[in-house]
């Protein structure tokens, strides 16, 4: 234990340097995901077949198919395909994006099938753009409902980085790894490793309880500032899963 | 785009995968099974009357289920590694995944009526007897199809087990992909694959969902 400890604080600036690979591929990938995910969310909700049509098997495509799978795909044979490499950060954000942004649509798509009719209805007599619409009334009201999944979404994503490790991009559990190969104490190097990922996924989570708090004041609620601390949000455990939506 | 797609190693690591899938198939039947029983066991220990065996339980679950399953397969990998990896592997899946499915029987749980214990109370049945013939039956029918919906993500994480030298579906692709020289071929009939077990999947799972009235 002393021998991989004593380590571990000697090379410090290998674990923050993959900390930050990790963190980067995190932050980047959440918010390819977060764009694609009201991109298609939007066109599953649109009135053209056609455009609903192609966000089902763009959405269906990306959710079906594993995102190991995908991320080999990129990383070895999309060079073959077209000649060029894409840098294994980079194709981890894009992969992360697309398969994250997959499942995010649903989410979108579902908030704003959530949102009362009669909210919409209320909007058009009041003779609102159909911008002013939806950026007034809809999606403030949309977005609260969003929240809590996309929490759950995020904390997949997080945890699907270590897969940057096997397209050979420094991130944590590589640095950890090989502190371990150093040392030979197998067990506290991946007990850290596993508490340091709790620890961004708790950190990721509270950040999102303040971004819902905020969300809910805006809408006129006072939520309980006890529910800032939890672990994860008690309406997500009951909507995506109960409704199966999760995942 | 000037690469020659090569339709004969198409057909040719075929068997190889195919092979691998019933190995994919098999880690996550037995996966699910572990993740099931245990996820259940789980859920009735978070509802334990004293807070020694409900909190740690939270606690625990909490941790699995934040942390990834590629380095619980590795660490567990490393730590027993005189267990043969399929094993390490469906274990390892089902304990995470029983993290997950916990929660779902937890929600389920929770929305049996409050009278229903009252009376089995007021009838004084055993804690045995009122799960077993009140509580449950009532519980587990609503969360068939959400249970069902993790089986499906578990199987599309199966393709982790390569990391351990499983040799899965997506390891037989690396594998033949590496001395052929056709990681395009061999990745792009993995993914086909997998879409074309899952997708069918779900879509059955929806129906079960409309049909249990969600």
């Amino acid at each position: 234990m002393g021998d991989f400890y004593s380590y571990f604080f000697d090379h410090l600036s290998n674990v923050w340097s993959g900390l930050a690979v990790t963190v980067e591929a995190t932050v980047f990938g959440a918010a390819v995901a977060l764009v694609l995910s009201f991109v298609f969310g939007f066109m599953a909700d649109s009135r053209l077949v056609l455009v609903r049509g192609v966000a089902r098997v763009i959405v269906e495509f990306f959710r079906g198919t594993s995102l190991y799978v995908q991320l080999f795909w990129l990383y070895y044979a999309l060079p073959l395909l077209f000649g060029y490499e894409l840098a294994p950060l980079f194709c981890g954000v894009v992969a992360f994006g697309m398969n994250y942004g997959a499942y995010g649509a649903e989410v979108v798509r579902g908030a704003l099938k959530a949102v009362p009719k009669a909210q919409f209805e209320a909007a058009v007599a009041l003779n609102l753009t159909p911008v002013q619409r939806m950026r007034r009334v809809i999606l403030p009201q949309a977005w609260v409902q969003m929240i809590p999944p996309f929490t759950n979404l995020l904390i997949q994503l997080l945890k699907a980085t270590p897969l940057l490790w096997l397209i050979t991009a420094a991130d944590l559990t590589m640095v950890v790894q090989q502190m371990r190969d150093r040392t030979g104490a197998t067990t506290w190097a991946y007990l850290t490793l596993l508490v340091m990922y709790f620890v961004l996924a708790y950190l990721l989570t509270l950040l999102m309880n303040v971004l819902e708090r905020r969300a809910k004041v805006r809408l006129g609620q006072r939520p309980d500032a006890r529910g800032l601390l939890r672990t994860r949000s008690a309406e997500s455990a009951r909507a995506s899963e109960m409704a199966g939506g999760s995942l | 785009m000037n690469y020659d797609w090569d339709w004969g190693a198409v057909g040719d690591s075929w068997p190889l995968l195919w092979d691998g899938f019933k190995t994919t198939l098999l880690a996550t039947v037995l996966g699910t099974v572990v993740a099931t029983v245990l996820g259940l066991l789980v859920a009735m220990a978070g509802r334990a009357p004293t807070r020694l065996v409900s909190v740690p339980v939270r606690v625990l679950t909490e941790f699995v289920r934040s942390t990834p399953l590629l380095v619980q397969l590795v660490g567990a990998y490393a730590v027993f590694h005189t267990v043969e990896p399929l094993t390490i592997g469906i274990v390892v899946l089902g304990i995470h995944y029983a993290s997950y499915m916990s929660e779902v029987y937890r929600a389920g749980i929770d929305a049996v009526p409050k009278g229903q214990w009252e009376a089995c109370r007021a009838l004084s049945l055993s804690p045995r007897r009122t799960w077993q013939a009140v509580i449950l039956p009532q519980a587990v029918r609503n969360v068939l199809p959400a249970l069902g919906n993790y089986a499906i993500a578990m199987f599309k994480e199966t393709p982790f087990l390569a990391v351990i030298t499983v040799q899965e579906m997506v390891a037989g692709a690396r594998e033949y992909g590496a001395t052929h020289f056709t990681y395009a071929e061999t990745f792009t009939l993995a993914g086909l694959i997998f879409l074309a077990a899952s997708y069918p999947t779900s879509l059955l799972m929806r129906k079960l969902e409309k049909r249990l009235g969600h």
